[in-house]
């Protein structure tokens, strides 16, 4: 569970990455590192690319040599190896009807368990020790679609920190939750990098959150890096002016700055 | 959803969903395989008895053991009884029951593989392929007996069929683009089965002389099933069985959708096709014996997954062995229901069927509300 990135190197780093999808080029010319432990949020409009981000870091693009994980270049990678060093969470996961939080979350073992094989005493000791750290464990028999999505959320969490991977990927990791729950999630994540060391890639659209929680952001503007720096850095009311389009003042907050939209004249 | 709407109503506490408390992942459990057992014995030994002439069921499972290698009982049958047993019977039931555990199981992997409940091997238009490739074989080939001559070129020929028809729907069905829907995937198979469908009407009226052959096989085989069938089906069996049966737990990996499987370390493109390859070539194996015998690759499936639960470690090897048993009780009722004559078997399991999964839908939904 708790292995640490290989040496010194950077646990993401993708250089010069062109992904063009059904003829419209989507990212042109990405460079980003991100160091083991580091929690970076990728930030930036609509139809930037931060998804397509996210997926090519993920193996679910072909990235060509563009994408090295922890040392390794992600083309070199099998399927399973690579699914041991990186775990997202999906936007919008699906959620198989009938399925339940124990058999869901196992579903996290699978590049441990073999190709036609059935899952091992020691996957489920890891399942189950997940849905503790998650507080879960009480959930273990509940069907997947009945709960709330704030608990949703902390089991398609918990599916991917089964896969024990360093590496985490989060597409919009709290889009669907009200402020609360979000905040409780954000948390959960952050304490679960401070003790395991994870590495945290994550996307989002509430700037000031984004703000709080990363060490440092990425704004994506147009499929390139436009701005990239600690927080302070990088929300600021010029650069959201020109790539966001939108009028806003950026309060100085506790954590980081807070970014409050403001109705144009 | 909040948390709160989901406190309000009264949830059932979360460990009285695992019996004994602890919890265990999902996975065919003892009882529901020994069920599936029983039922394909119970099928096998009702099969036998049954006809007619009617043999005691007690003689029928003493004279069954009989068959087992170093077993010597006596049944107290004639020598006739037991030609009657080994020779006309017993075939017949197991074909019935290599059948419906093949279509059974075909629908399964259809359901899990384009992750649609509604896929079956008829309405993903994969019989009709089937149907219409063995057609053009007995009507422009002049094969007279579909399982005898070429043993080999009627379930090859039904087999491209079904590859070629399943092809089409998941081309027109996908033709759709990421938006497309479950019912997209159905309404492709529809449309290709029409086309096959009419590919064969046409046919047939061009070549009436064969029309009686190609009815006689497409309303179903197992009434003319001797060993010689048995055998040209069981390789087929077998082998769809093995490939279907090791990727269940990867079927309910993809249930989580390609990406998400990519993610988890699979292959979701390789399994798809390896899958649809040996439930196609399960369907044709199926179709070629015995006709076009429809919705037990539909209800049977959807039974398990309402009683028993909805992995796919469960929900195939249990369809496999409730679909066998399924066809050949069904196959009891076609020969007696009637008697002399015999109603095709394709009838009476979409007449007994029907009610039948009516009746699953209304108590499971009880059950489980």
């Amino acid at each position: 569970m708790n292995r640490a990135g290989t040496g010194s190197a950077p646990a993401v780093e993708v250089r010069d990455l062109h992904v063009t999808l059904g003829g419209t080029p989507i990212l042109t010319g990405v460079d980003l590192t991100v160091a083991a432990g580091e929690w970076v949020t990728v930030i930036g409009p609509n139809g930037a690319g931060k998804s397509t981000l996210l997926r090519a870091v993920g193996g679910l693009l072909p990235a060509g040599p563009a994408v090295t994980l922890c040392g390794t270049p992600l083309r070199a990678m099998r399927p399973r190896a690579r699914a041991r060093v990186v775990a997202t969470v999906a936007q919008s996961p699906v959620v198989p009807a009938g399925m339940s939080v124990l058999d869901y979350v196992l579903l996290g073992r699978t590049p441990y368990i073999p190709p036609l094989g059935r899952e091992s005493a020691a996957d489920l000791a890891v399942v189950h020790e997940v849905l503790d750290r998650l507080d879960l464990a009480a959930f273990h028999g509940r069907e997947l679609a009945t709960l709330s999505g704030g608990e949703r959320q902390r089991v398609f969490l918990a599916r991917a920190l089964a896969q024990g991977a360093t590496l985490l990927l989060l597409d919009e990791p709290t889009s669907a939750l009200d402020i609360g729950h979000q905040q409780e999630v954000l948390e959960l994540v952050d304490q679960l990098r401070r003790a395991h060391g994870l590495t945290v890639l994550a996307t989002m659209h509430d700037l000031s959150i984004a703000g709080e929680y990363a060490d440092r952001l990425v704004l994506l503007a147009d499929g390139r890096v436009v701005a990239e720096g600690p927080p302070a850095e990088v929300l600021t009311e010029e650069l959201l002016a020109t790539h966001y389009r939108a009028r806003v003042r950026v309060l100085p907050g506790e954590h980081g700055p807070l970014v409050v939209p403001v109705r144009p004249h | 959803m909040t948390v709160r709407s989901t406190a309000a109503r009264p949830v059932r506490p979360p460990a009285a969903a695992i019996p004994g408390g602890t919890p265990r992942p999902a996975g065919l459990r003892k009882r529901w395989l020994a069920a599936g057992v029983l039922a394909v014995l119970v099928a096998l030994v009702a099969g036998v008895s049954l006809g007619p002439v009617s043999l005691p069921p007690g003689s029928v499972a003493v004279e069954l053991l009989n068959l087992l290698p170093g077993v010597h009982l006596d049944s107290g049958l004639t020598a006739g009884e037991t030609a009657i047993v080994t020779q006309l019977r017993l075939p017949r039931v197991v074909l019935g029951l290599l059948v419906g555990g093949l279509l059974a199981l075909a629908g399964g992997a259809y359901q899990g593989v384009f992750r649609n409940p509604l896929a079956d091997p008829y309405l993903l238009g994969v019989a009709a392929g089937a149907g219409l490739a063995v057609t053009v074989v007995i009507a422009l080939g002049g094969v007279t007996d579909p399982l005898a001559g070429l043993p080999l070129t009627v379930p090859m020929a039904a087999f491209l069929g079904a590859l070629g028809a399943v092809t089409m729907t998941y081309l027109l069905g996908a033709a759709g683009g990421r938006g497309r829907s479950p019912a997209t995937l159905i309404l492709a198979g529809v449309a290709v089965s029409a086309f096959f469908s009419a590919g064969q009407t046409y046919l047939l009226q061009r070549h009436s002389d064969s029309i009686q052959q190609v009815y006689s096989w497409l309303l179903g085989r197992l009434a003319t099933a001797g060993w010689h069938d048995v055998l040209l089906v069981l390789p087929y069996f077998v082998l769809t069985a093995v490939v279907v049966l090791l990727h269940r737990r990867e079927l309910d990996v993809l249930s989580v959708g390609d990406d998400e499987a990519t993610g988890l370390g699979l292959h979701p493109q390789r399994s798809r096709y390896l899958l649809i390859a040996a439930a196609s070539l399960g369907t044709a194996a199926a179709v070629s014996a015995s006709g076009l015998i429809g919705f037990v690759g539909i209800i049977v499936p959807h039974t398990v997954r309402l009683l028993a639960g909805s992995s796919y470690r469960v929900i195939l090897p249990l369809s496999m062995l409730f679909g066998g048993a399924f066809l050949a009780l069904t196959d009891v009722v076609a020969r007696t229901a009637a008697a002399p004559a015999e109603i095709p078997i394709g009838v009476v399991t979409a007449l007994l069927g029907g009610p039948f999964f009516v009746l699953v839908l209304r108590t499971a939904r009880r059950v489980l509300s």
